[in-house]
């Protein structure tokens, strides 16, 4: 064994990663996102994407989807960490490929390149119900709404096509069915 | 129309209303309306440190040996990043403080005005919650919040930044208004089968163990006698961690002594080779668990907290219960003499061949030392210290390094509230401010900071507040010119490098106690330390006890890092050590 030269103990065994996506209503004052992400920081969660917008004016509250990946421990203490936040309501936990959640992500695509490619650059999102937000006689930009993972793949596929920009919301979620989370 | 306030008036009204009689603060451009307005409320005392950390730091001793919250009062951009520390501090230890701090006008926020910085970034990572008041009508609410959230669920520090234009501007006053929960974050979530499945283990566990902390204290000195009546009722063993000294008797047969990185041999190995473990209000701290993957592998694991976040967070644990620990250790004692009301003599001969196994351990006597006639060794002088001041209800704060751990190890603390030291940070230079607080909370009782030369130098400007407010505190410094620690740290670890950790130019710590107006006494000898002891007690003025001590005794028992509970390092003197745990001799 190696000699530890340290006051502090030595990391023990690891487990595995999960992807989760944690939705987090919180009352939509200053310095809140900062409470919120700055938690993540300071006790080195991962963020992979935010999404965040207020979504009841009239109470004044906030809605903040956060995917991020952990061992099931730190998932737990992400969600324990974030209720005791005194701004936040409550916090939600959906665990990626749940099937009684939709997860949804929106992307802005834009293509520059010859008729051809802009053609082909909108066939390759068919699946993804392609809106057509502009188009100049160079270019084009695409909006689709697909899961993160599809989204990942389309940005390669259009590389080919003069994918020249991207701007994406990250996953917002919500339960399928007519349950509400409390 | 009712009476308008300012903002500064409002502050003190808010005060009042929480029956606040001390504020520890520092002046400042920024909250000088503040000041302005303290003349106005005889109530209110307030007491000037020389540093905004001795502040916060006597702000927590006042909170910690009183059960109050502390009030902490500064201006903006220095005064508040000096009181960062103390935040901090009171954050890892759940120390209920209100810090009060200026801000520039609100005009100029943003502007790099002087004296300006974001306090409320600053601090965010370090406070419970904070605000910064940007319309003096919120201010008497956010200040009732401030308290409300300072002082319920797990304790902790907040802050309340407060620009200067808010200061001035008026508005009405709204009382506190007592509300019933916060935001949805209820405290006690437990209910009776949780209980009820606690009761049952207890009932079927032959090797128990109880390990408290500091939510204990926290929880109110009711939390203690319902601690000692759980612990008569069971007859289990208790260790306490070193923030939960003084929640059970330290001199009692059914207690083991402190656990973790210098706790007694006797609590560890109970620790790690128990059946039934019984976290009571503690945090499964690294200094507590050594080797995660090795701790205590053959327990179940009850945890009772009154901070969800803390549960599963360290250790996994089979039950958790989260509530305050009063109420918890209630509901248990009640089913338990509901359901077995002779569990006691019941439990005796399950848990005899434990408690053989216990006293095996504690015949290694892991506390002791070699003592010597010529050098004070500073076991010693604690272990004489404490013989001298156990009948006067002492409070003791420490400092951080050797000097804690040997004061954690040999004073034994009776009652909760007695014991005020930086555990969760290790700040050094928390003790000599936190006694100014204790003593400002108790002006008769005996106080003590246990303190190191090195520690001691960080925070020495506060003697002149002790001498200002004629407290007498009695700071005992064992002295022995290394940073301790560190060099035991560099003994073991590092191949005898002393980097650094000499002090070669020390202060006369005589003199320096005669400049600040308070009294020198050095002790030398073993033969003198009794009388000079004696003395010091008898001062009824600020003391500063030099106290000179074996330069390179080492504080043992230690686990070294990395190493599961049952592979202590004992002391040098321990020659058993590799007949007693077989591995145990795994010197570093």
């Amino acid at each position: 064994m190696s000699k530890p030269k340290s006051a502090y103990s030595i990391p023990g065994k690891k487990q595995k990663n999960d992807t989760h996506v944690i939705v987090v209503w919180v009352d939509n004052e200053a310095g809140v996102l900062a409470r919120v992400v700055g938690l993540f920081s300071g006790r080195g969660y991962n963020i992979e994407s935010l999404a965040v917008a207020e979504v009841d004016p009239k109470l004044n509250i906030s809605r903040i989807t956060i995917v991020t990946t952990g061992t099931p421990q730190v998932i737990e203490q992400i969600k324990l960490q974030l209720g005791k936040l005194v701004p936040v309501h409550k916090v939600a936990d959906f665990m990626r490929g749940d099937k009684k959640i939709i997860f949804k992500e929106m992307a802005l695509l834009k293509i520059v390149g010859n008729n051809v490619k802009r053609k082909k650059a909108i066939k390759f999102c068919k699946k993804f119900h392609p809106v057509v937000l502009d188009k100049t006689n160079k270019s084009v930009v695409i909006q689709i709404t697909a899961l993160r993972r599809e989204i990942d793949t389309i940005m390669n596929d259009l590389k080919k096509t003069g994918l020249v920009s991207v701007s994406r919301t990250g996953a917002v979620a919500m339960t399928r069915g007519a349950e509400v989370f409390k | 129309m009712s009476k308008l306030y300012s903002g500064a008036e409002i502050v003190f009204k808010c005060l009042e209303d929480q029956d606040v009689e001390y504020i520890f603060g520092y002046p400042g451009g920024a909250v000088l309306p503040i000041y302005d307005e303290l003349k106005n409320h005889e109530s209110i005392k307030h007491i000037l440190v020389r540093h905004e950390q001795g502040a916060g730091h006597a702000a927590e001793g006042y909170a910690r040996s009183s059960g109050k919250p502390g009030v902490v009062l500064v201006t903006s951009g220095p005064g508040a990043t000096n009181a960062v520390t103390a935040l901090t501090d009171a954050y890892m230890d759940s120390i209920p403080l209100v810090c009060i701090s200026g801000q520039v006008p609100t005009h100029l926020i943003g502007t790099d005005a002087f004296q300006e910085c974001d306090t409320t970034g600053i601090t965010r990572p370090c406070t419970k919650h904070n605000w910064l008041v940007k319309d003096v009508k919120d201010l008497s609410k956010i200040m009732h919040k401030a308290f409300e959230v300072a002082t319920t669920g797990r304790p902790g520090p907040v802050l309340v930044d407060i620009p200067k234009d808010i200061q001035f501007q008026k508005t009405k006053y709204v009382s506190s208004i007592k509300r019933k929960k916060l935001n949805g974050k209820i405290h006690n979530k437990f209910n009776q089968s949780e209980i009820d499945q606690l009761v049952k283990l207890m009932v079927n566990s032959s090797r128990p163990i109880l390990y408290t902390g500091g939510g204990v204290i926290n929880s109110g000195p009711k939390a203690s006698e319902l601690l000692r009546e759980l612990v008569s009722l069971t007859g289990f063993p208790i260790t306490s961690t070193l923030q939960g000294l003084g929640s059970y008797p330290g001199d009692d047969n059914q207690f083991l002594g402190m656990l973790g990185m210098h706790g007694t041999y006797e609590a560890n190995n109970a620790m790690h080779d128990c059946d039934l473990m019984i976290n009571i209000g503690a945090r499964f701290d690294d200094r507590i668990t050594g080797k995660i993957d090795e701790f205590s592998p053959k327990s179940k694991k009850v945890h009772i907290d009154i901070d969800p976040s803390s549960i599963n967070k360290n250790v996994k644990v089979d039950l958790p219960i989260v509530g305050d620990v009063s109420e918890v250790m209630l509901s248990v004692i009640k089913t338990l003499k509901k359901k077995n009301s002779n569990f006691a003599s019941s439990n005796k001969e399950k848990t005899s061949k434990w408690w053989e196994k216990i006293s095996e351990w504690r015949s290694v006597n892991s506390l002791n030392f070699i003592n010597s006639d010529k050098t004070i060794k500073p076991q010693h002088a604690i272990q004489r210290l404490y013989e001298l001041t156990k009948d006067k209800d002492t409070y003791i704060t420490t400092e951080v390094g050797q000097h804690q751990m040997w004061a954690a190890q040999h004073y034994k603390f009776n009652k909760p509230n007695r014991w005020m030291t930086s555990g969760g940070l290790g700040t050094m230079g928390y003790g000599l401010p936190a006694a100014v607080g204790v003593q400002i909370a108790h002006p008769d009782k005996l106080v003590v900071d246990i303190a190191g030369e090195a520690s001691v130098l960080m925070t020495i400007q506060e003697m002149s507040t002790a001498v200002q407010y004629n407290l007498p505190i009695k700071i005992f410094i064992l002295n022995n010119e290394y940073m301790g620690m560190v060099r035991q740290w560099q003994e073991l670890l590092h191949e005898k490098n002393y980097s650094e950790s000499y002090t070669a130019a020390l202060p006369d710590f005589v003199k320096l106690a005669e400049a600040y107006g308070c009294v020198g006494i050095r002790a030398k000898t073993p033969d003198e330390l009794d009388e000079k002891i004696k003395e010091m007690i008898n001062v009824n003025k600020p003391v500063i006890f030099d106290c000179l001590v074996d330069k390179e005794e080492n504080c043992f028992p230690m686990i070294p890092s990395g190493k599961p509970h049952n592979q202590m390092l004992l002391g040098p003197n321990d020659q058993k050590e590799n007949k007693i745990t077989g591995k145990g001799k795994t010197l570093v």
